[in-house]
């Protein structure tokens, strides 16, 4: 078999189709490795400091007890509703986020109604306890669970005055994409963070006030002319267990 | 006294046959844990109001007792009692494995255990809880140290020191988990300082207990007897524990009773609770205070059978103890507001229900085999059954 020699100009062309692809190859490597980058950039800038939490603001909610009905359970529905709580007809291992209790003073018999839900204390025994950091409290005064990092060791619901906490007993279906949850998990009250991001109202206050009661008003603790305040400057609050000294995100009046 | 001298355990049917049934329990306590995981603590009697229930108490109990088992060591190597000094290898050994067996149910019972490196890697530094797990292994490395300084002749020098680390390391242990209850302040059954130091009583008298028992248990599959000495020394230990332990429940029932505050917790524990004030003053006073305690202080029943009975009773005891305490406190409802009556479709203001499941107390026996396994196959392994060096009578 003969071999027949290359030309000189046929070498050169070679050489440069060869320069040219190794060029072009590295500029595509290049663009895709730094595309993703550009890319979290952009996501990052998106999220800018101005939409993350700040200390600010503290969310939180006032009861008004003489305005809540006994037997409406309009905010508890509208909580399971917006969260994709559905029970298994298991009331001691359900999830329940907001309960309504039925009160009656033990001297004068006088009964009220009222909401107890996670009360987004200033000083969360819950988050004190939690030995992952899995508890925590935003810096707008919101307190959650990281459902990554929770390992299901229930501590915080032993810590919780108010047990306004819930483990996740089984598997769960129709889960709402705003608020994820996971079955050995402990939850409670988010106070409908999702909808707080994007500057909407908590969906057991909106149910409230649609039913006619208005019992819920949300709003910033700290904003002296906000709403929260226009009404607590009227009328005494009080939070529940007050001996513990949490200063609770959650009001209650009339009572 | 001439230095003791070990020998590893002697293969034998006896101790095979030992070691089958304590493997029986193992399987049957993963198999628990896998139907909880798997299925979901929906299974188990627990629930989102007594949300720590018969895993817990026997983790609890396998904890502290892990601790008190180091008081053979303890007392050979810090307080120079030689009469122990043949026990503590096996001591040091029963503090290990019992603290892996309670430790195995705490992580087994927990709702996503395969999140364990999640335990490992995360850590809030205000949590007692977090403090303890440092603590649950670092005892474990401190003791293991002290076991090799025991059977290394070279490094038998050390042995005092790391004695003294250890004995120091097992007081803030027990006062760890005395804390995991102690700090509670929103339920009342917990919030008490006492708990700390009962916690430390619980662990001497629970972890002699189960010394005893588990001494005469390896001898007797050897085929010789628990020393007399060794038995009545032990014994002796034994009663004081008990009566200290009594002290630490008195005073703080006592404390609760004096305030009106918690009266009615406090009638709902001694008087109408249920199973808790039955559990309390029969199986926690009589069987496990006031019948060893006799059994333990009179003369006349100083034989090796009516100690290990009293052992045994102190244990019915320690679990009935730990029931009423952990889960007794749960059931009793947290006063949200005060002043008023409360009821609600999420049962508050009514004592909590709790029916435990046959899975939950599989686990909980499954940690008591997984200890008694990893002991036997130990002295299998490593020569830690004395063969001599015992005291000829009681050194007190």
């Amino acid at each position: 078999m003969s071999c027949k020699p290359m030309k000189k100009d046929e070498s050169v062309s070679l050489a440069q189709h060869r320069r040219t692809f190794f060029t072009q190859a590295a500029a595509g490597v290049s663009l895709m490795a730094l595309a993703p980058g550009v890319r979290l950039v952009e996501l990052a800038m998106a999220n800018s400091e101005d939409s993350l939490p700040s200390n600010d603001k503290r969310w939180g909610l006032l009861v008004d007890t003489a305005k809540c009905e006994s037997g409406c359970d309009e905010c508890v529905s509208a909580c399971n509703s917006e969260h994709g709580l559905s029970g298994h007809g298991r009331p001691e291992t359900d999830a329940q986020w907001i309960r309504k209790v039925d009160l009656k003073d033990e001297q004068t018999g006088h009964e009220l109604s009222i909401p107890i839900l996670c009360q987004h204390c200033e000083d969360p025994p819950c988050v004190d306890v939690c030995p992952t950091g899995a508890s925590f409290r935003r810096a707008d005064g919101i307190v959650l669970v990281d459902k990554h990092t929770c390992i299901g060791c229930r501590y915080c619901m032993m810590a919780c005055p108010f047990q306004a906490r819930s483990f996740i007993h089984e598997d769960l279906t129709g889960q709402k994409t705003h608020s994820p949850r996971g079955k050995g998990t402990v939850e409670s009250c988010t106070l409908c963070v999702h909808r707080i991001d994007e500057d909407q109202e908590p969906a057991c206050v909106e149910a409230c006030r649609e039913a006619g009661h208005d019992a819920l008003v949300f709003g910033d603790l700290e904003d002296a002319a906000g709403p929260l305040a226009s009404l607590s400057s009227k009328t005494a609050t009080r939070e529940l267990r007050p001996d513990l000294k949490l200063n609770t995100g959650v009001r209650y009046t009339s009572f | 006294m001439r230095a003791p001298t070990f020998q590893h355990m002697p293969s034998s049917t006896l101790f095979w046959g030992v070691v089958a049934i304590v493997t029986a329990f193992v399987v049957v306590g993963f198999a628990s844990a896998h139907h909880m995981e798997s299925a979901g603590h929906w299974v188990t009697g627990m629930n989102n109001r007594v949300v720590w229930g018969v895993p817990h108490v026997f983790a609890v109990f396998l904890i502290v007792s892990a601790s008190g088992a180091l008081n053979a060591a303890s007392l050979a190597s810090v307080f120079g009692r030689e009469t122990y000094k043949p026990l503590s290898r096996l001591s040091a050994l029963m503090a290990i494995t019992l603290l892996v067996g309670g430790l195995t149910v705490l992580v087994l019972d927990l709702g996503r255990p395969d999140r364990l490196i999640v335990a490992m890697t995360h850590y809030n530094f205000r949590s007692i809880f977090a403090w303890n797990i440092f603590l649950y292994t670092g005892f474990i490395v401190v003791v293991v140290v002290y076991l090799w300084m025991m059977f290394e002749p070279r490094m038998n020098r050390f042995v005092g020191r790391l004695g003294t680390t250890a004995f120091a390391w097992r007081l803030i242990l027990t006062t760890g988990t005395g804390s995991i209850f102690a700090f509670l302040a929103a339920r009342e059954a917990f919030d008490s300082a006492v708990l700390a130091p009962m916690f430390i009583a619980m662990s001497l008298s629970f972890g002699t207990a189960l010394t005893l028992i588990l001494s005469a248990l390896i001898f007797s599959i050897r085929g010789d007897g628990l020393p007399t000495a060794l038995m009545l020394n032990l014994r002796q230990l034994l009663g004081y524990f008990v009566i200290a332990v009594a002290f630490f429940v008195i005073v703080d029932h006592l404390t609760r009773l004096y305030g009106a505050e918690h009266h009615s917790l406090e009638r709902f524990i001694l008087l109408d609770g249920g199973i808790y004030p039955m559990l309390f003053w029969i199986g926690q006073i009589l069987l496990g205070t006031i019948l060893p305690a006799v059994i333990l202080m009179q003369r006349r029943y100083k034989t090796l059978a009516t100690t290990i009975a009293a052992a045994l009773l102190v244990l019915v005891g320690a679990f009935c103890q730990l029931y009423v305490l952990i889960i007794g406190g749960q059931a009793f409802p947290i006063d949200i507001v005060p002043g008023f009556s409360e009821t609600s479709g999420f049962f508050d203001g009514v004592i909590a229900e709790y029916h435990p499941s046959l899975a939950e107390f599989g686990l909980g026996m499954g940690g008591v085999g997984l200890a008694l396994l990893t002991y036997l196959i130990a002295t299998r392994v490593l020569a830690f059954l004395p063969t001599s060096g015992f005291d000829s009578g009681p050194s007190s």
